[in-house]
């Protein structure tokens, strides 16, 4: 496969099985690029969520080859990641909130983890807070929030450093309509600043809100190109037909 | 709306640390039981710093010491032999010091044992008895060469080194302190086991964090500080805890013994090495605490990617 030297992420006939089971994603080979809003979709047991863990590394696959911001991957020793992980920004589907820190501190976690001062954290934190209408619930734990507050947190935690790419599982799985429309339009935003946005859904709806957006689906474990948003450049005409399907 | 990325800094997370683990803390009876092993291991310690002072300085006070007595039932030739001993070891040049012990603490000595009996009559003869203190140490040939000079001038005379008549105490301090070092490594390595135990079991609980903190871009090193810090400061409560407790009790046996009021107790007091290695007894505690934490949180984050 092609994929210039422009692109942000190369998958090149990646497989990926746990332990000696059968192979739960098989020659997946595709390319994205930057600034780019991509939707996987596909039935569940699909294989997003593992093609997902991938792309925010939390797993190496059994066979092909990854590149990243222009780097193999597979080479890459150990402790190389954490500066890669660090360009990520991902929701994951149990949105793995740490218990014992309040919405605040979660949310704040990645911008501490990057070492930014104490004083520079408030501001952007209480803003992104208020951007998922959770300002009046910053000192409360996750276990106090209901589902789609907690999602809401795990996603504002996912962009708050701005990463270059934000790769979210089901982000809009526990919040209604409404609301899903409008972490769409935070996502779109990030985009529109330049970060590659990956969101897996099995909700096609979704794929309608954002006009712009490819489509990858996952089909027990291959990856097929209905719409060639995985072609560059990509068919955008096709995009709208996948969303009826 | 979002914050600007910030370049990639390898901080050690400073104060932000406990706003990312407040609950990685040693729970339950765990800093307790630090402390009370703490407490223990520092009491056996000084217990056996102690009775090293104690044989060290017994040692050195009689390793160079002679005790002449002058066995002879008549008082007058006893006198006059007592003289002759002590001309004797006036000439020469590798005695540092002589002294008669005169006869009143003599009576004073045997006085337990034989009762006012030997102030009254001359009934039991007592030996006069000469202390001599030679500069350098006392050898068995010196002591043996020494000891036929003077019995030719003085045939009452007997000649000991003072080594000799308390080499059963010595004997009782040695095997006391190999019971006292025999303590201190089981204490020790039971603190070594409560304090692997208690970083464990507080990483346990903070796993997933510890995973959440990792996907997000944390470092190994950075997370194992965190830890480390938590941790380390909570041993560090305990093991205060455990020094104040031990010390607690050092010094009420110490006031006890010092009231014996007896010599041998007297050159047990610690000196400032020895204090160190008893202050050493919680800071040892810590740092393992700290590198148990680290070890612990570094193989778990190893088996992920
Ligand atoms: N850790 C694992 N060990 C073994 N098998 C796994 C593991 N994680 C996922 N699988 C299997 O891999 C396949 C794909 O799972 P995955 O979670 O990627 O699907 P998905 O498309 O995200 O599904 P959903 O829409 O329900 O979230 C499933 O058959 C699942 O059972
Ligand atoms: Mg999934």
């Amino acid at each position: 496969m092609s994929g210039g030297a422009d692109s942000i992420v190369q998958f090149d006939n990646v497989g990926l099985r746990y332990g000696t089971d059968r192979e739960v994603l098989s020659d997946i080979s595709f390319t994205l690029y930057p600034g780019s809003f991509y939707f996987l979709t596909g039935a569940s047991g699909a294989g997003k969520t593992s093609m997902l863990r991938l792309l925010y590394l939390a797993q190496r696959p059994t066979r092909g080859a990854i590149r990243m911001f222009g780097h193999d991957l597979i080479t890459q020793p150990r402790k190389a990641l954490p500066e890669f992980r660090r360009r990520i920004g991902t929701v994951f589907q149990d949105f793995r909130l740490v218990p014992h820190l309040s919405a605040f501190d979660n949310v704040a976690l990645p911008l501490r983890i990057t070492g930014m001062r104490e004083s520079e954290i408030a501001k952007p934190v209480n803003d992104m807070l208020e951007w998922v209408g959770l300002d009046h619930r910053a000192h409360a734990r996750p276990a106090t929030l209901s589902g789609g507050e907690q999602q809401r947190v795990a996603i504002a935690r996912a962009v708050i450093a701005r990463p270059e790419i934000l790769v979210a599982d089901e982000p809009t799985g526990n919040v209604d309509p409404e609301m899903a429309v409008k972490l769409l339009r935070l996502f779109e935003a990030l985009n529109s600043l330049g970060t590659t946005v990956v969101v897996a859904t099995h909700d096609v709806h979704l794929l309608r809100k954002v006009p712009d957006s490819l489509i990858m689906r996952l089909d027990k474990g291959k990856l097929s190109d209905p719409t060639g948003a995985l072609r560059y450049p990509p068919k955008r005409e096709n995009i709208g037909r996948e969303a009826r399907v | 709306m979002m914050a600007a990325r910030s370049p990639m800094r390898r901080t050690a997370l400073g104060g932000s640390a406990s706003r990312m683990l407040p609950q990685a803390r040693i729970a339950g009876p765990m800093p307790w039981v630090i402390a009370i092993m703490i407490a223990l291991t520092v009491m056996a310690a000084s217990a056996g710093l102690a009775l090293n002072n104690v044989a060290t300085n017994a040692r050195a006070e009689i390793s160079g010491g002679i005790t002449v007595q002058v066995v002879e039932g008549a008082p007058a030739s006893r006198e006059r032999q007592v003289e002759r001993a002590l001309s004797f070891f006036a000439q020469r040049d590798d005695v540092a010091s002589m002294r008669r012990v005169p006869d009143e603490e003599l009576a004073a000595l045997v006085e337990p044992w034989l009762g006012e009996v030997a102030n009254e009559t001359e009934a039991v003869p007592t030996p006069a008895l000469i202390d001599v203190r030679l500069s350098g140490p006392l050898t068995a040939e010196r002591l043996r060469e020494m000891r036929s000079e003077l019995v030719r001038m003085v045939p009452a005379a007997r000649l000991d080194a003072q080594a000799g008549w308390l080499a059963p105490v010595f004997d009782a301090i040695r095997s006391l302190q190999y019971l006292a070092m025999g303590l201190i490594a089981l204490l020790a390595l039971t603190s070594v086991a409560a304090v692997w135990l208690a970083a464990r079991s507080a990483l346990g609980s903070n796993r997933d964090t510890i995973e959440v903190i990792h996907h997000l871009g944390g470092t190994d090193g950075q997370i194992a500080r965190i830890f480390q810090r938590s941790i380390g400061i909570d041993a560090a409560l305990g093991g205060v805890a455990g020094l104040a407790l031990g010390l607690g009790a050092i010094f009420v046996l110490g006031q006890q013994f010092a009231d014996l009021g007896s010599g041998l107790v007297g050159g047990g007091t610690l000196g400032l090495r020895d204090w160190l290695v008893i202050g050493f007894v919680p800071l040892f505690g810590v740092i393992l605490a700290m590198l148990t934490a680290r070890l612990t949180v570094i193989s778990a984050l190893r088996r992920m990617l």
